[in-house]
């Protein structure tokens, strides 16, 4: 009795033992693979990462509703989580339909059915490499503002004005309240390797900080209390259209007369 | 070990080989219907065929379907899902259990092509077990798949699926996934016989658990039977055919039965039979006096 109890219980430990050795394997390799391929490119309406990571039933509608062939399923080489839908703008961008097939086939909700309006799907963002912009070396380029399907709202062109007796350059500046990171303007992009890129947000987005308070966009004196401004200030409102022509203020612009 | 006295005729031996036929029939139409829908666009009455994978899908634009393992799984993660998919994964898993619950596996599942090929390949070579681990083990993966879903947040087995990775390489063409099909081959070749399916696999534990409530299943008579053993040697689950329950009760009524039909078809004396689970216990024959090989 006292051995088939002592061989039960070692027969248990063993199985633990062995089960918990199986499960951290596994559970490494599920981390692992979470957390590769921060940059890929999800569908319209794709929740944040790990909702999404978890939501997904890699049935891969999405990939089949699409009628461009844009999205793809990953496999264990690269892309993130095998069998997560993802897209790569170089290779075919998102055409932004109006009706957003994908998300309407997702049977899961890991594309959120509540994203009606395309123009308010956020995929990633286009981030230009100035270096390389053709237009910031002063050709006429502007390839991305002119396909891109918000034109003048998600890229615009601005003059850029240098010494004197050298013309002023035009080159295209992307606003991130507006990029749906679709990709249009990447896989358009002129030069050898895009000038331009759709990566994730979160992993070129600085963020100010509410502590610092920006004097000359506020209305108020700065011996007021900070509680005045916006609790977080998106990098994206620096660069409304609005505000980078200046039409003359009609208010006084604050005490930074510098910025002028 | 004697072995089933081979067919004589060519007639005698598609009579033998019928339900393995019928089941590669089954899984590749099934994966055929996938892929024409998604690389030929075939619709019936204007709508796409069969879309998605095994995962989910959607029959005919309308019928919603989903792998209820999977469902169950991303429930674990604490992610409610639309309504369609929860639907999906009823309408399988009613489906199922009518057919026998897992019958998914020998009839559906595009890895059993790959691990009926490793057991006929390991069979020709001879090749003897490695090492020796309790078919239970997939009860276990089964408790570990849904205790690191909610670890971890994701679906765990969907993440390492060898099942999954194979039908959307075949679907879709996420080709890389391969490998880990091919590791499957080599465990099931090389260290294990039917040591995926019959072991591991947790989507099969799944199954085995909902089998047991399966209609579908394979009816046994035990006066015709002459406890020739052929049967049990022909068995990919050798927990399965215990002929003494089996003479008890008059039905192979084990979970883990994939109702892939070998026992049937090598029968000699036809006692083995698909039939309907009976819905009360009825003792179909006195149990024998002599104990059946099991």
């Amino acid at each position: 009795m006292a051995v088939d109890r002592r061989r039960f219980l070692a027969r248990t430990l063993q199985g633990t033992a062995v089960a918990a050795c199986g499960g951290s394997v596994w559970y490494g390799l599920i981390a692992q693979q979470a957390e590769a391929a921060p940059h890929a490119l999800r569908p319209p309406g794709a929740a944040p990462a790990r909702d999404f990571a978890a939501a997904c039933a890699k049935c891969g509608r999405c990939v089949a509703a699409c009628p461009y062939g844009t999205l793809r399923l990953a496999d264990l080489a690269g892309h993130g989580a095998t069998g997560l839908p993802y897209f790569e703008p170089r290779a075919e961008p998102c055409a932004m339909c109006p009706d957003i097939p994908c998300v309407k086939a997702c049977p899961t909700g890991a594309l959120d059915r509540r994203l009606t309006d395309i123009a308010k799907a956020r995929m990633g963002l286009a981030v230009i490499d100035a270096e390389n912009c053709l237009s910031w070396q002063g050709l006429r380029c502007e390839v991305c503002y002119r396909v891109c399907p918000l034109k003048g709202t998600a890229i615009r062109i601005d003059p850029h004005p240098r010494q004197i007796s050298k013309h002023a350059v035009f080159v295209p500046v992307v606003s991130s309240d507006a990029c749906t990171g679709c990709g249009l303007c990447e896989k358009a992009c002129p030069t050898e390797v895009a000038a331009v890129r759709v990566l994730q947000p979160a992993l070129v987005q600085g963020r100010i900080g509410a502590h610092y308070r920006l004097g000359w966009k506020h209305e108020s004196a700065p011996s007021e209390p900070a509680a005045a401004a916006p609790a977080t200030a998106a990098p994206a409102t620096t660069i409304a259209p609005s505000q980078s022509v200046p039409a003359a203020p009609a208010k006084a612009p604050g005490v930074d007369y510098l910025n002028q | 070990m004697r072995r089933a006295a081979k067919p004589a005729t060519a007639v005698a031996r598609l009579v033998r080989l019928r339900f393995a036929i019928a089941r590669r029939v089954a899984q590749f139409g099934t994966l055929l219907l996938f892929f024409g829908t998604a690389h030929w666009g075939w619709t019936i009455a204007g709508r796409p065929l069969l879309q998605g994978n095994l995962s989910a899908a959607s029959l005919a634009g309308t019928v919603p379907l989903a792998d209820p393992f999977a469902v169950l799984q991303m429930l674990a993660t604490g992610h409610l899902l639309l309504p369609e998919v929860w639907i999906g994964a009823a309408i399988v898993l009613v489906g199922w259990l009518m057919l026998g619950g897992r019958t998914f596996c020998a009839w559906a599942c595009p890895l059993n092509v790959v691990t009926d090929a490793a057991a006929w390949l390991r069979e020709r070579l001879g090749l003897r077990d490695l090492l020796n681990i309790p078919p239970t083990t997939r009860y276990a993966v089964l408790a570990l798949a849904i205790g690191l879903s909610v670890l971890t947040g994701v679906a765990a087995f969907e993440w390492v699926s060898p099942i999954g990775m194979l039908h959307r390489a075949l679907i879709y063409g996420s080709l890389f996934g391969l490998v880990a099909v091919a590791g499957v081959l080599l465990l099931d070749l090389a260290v294990l016989r039917h040591g995926w399916c019959g072991h591991l696999c947790p989507l099969g534990a799944f199954w085995s658990l909902a089998g047991r409530a399966g209609v579908v299943k394979v009816r046994f008579d035990a006066a015709s039977c002459t406890r020739c053993g052929d049967c049990v040697k022909a068995c990919p689950e050798p927990r399965v055919l215990n002929l003494n329950r089996a003479g008890e009760r008059g039905v192979i009524d084990g979970g883990e039965c994939t109702n892939c039909g070998r026992c049937v078809a090598i029968c000699p004396e036809e006692s083995l039979s698909f039939g309907i689970r009976p819905l009360t216990r009825v003792r179909v024959c006195p149990p024998p006096s002599r104990g059946f090989p099991s």
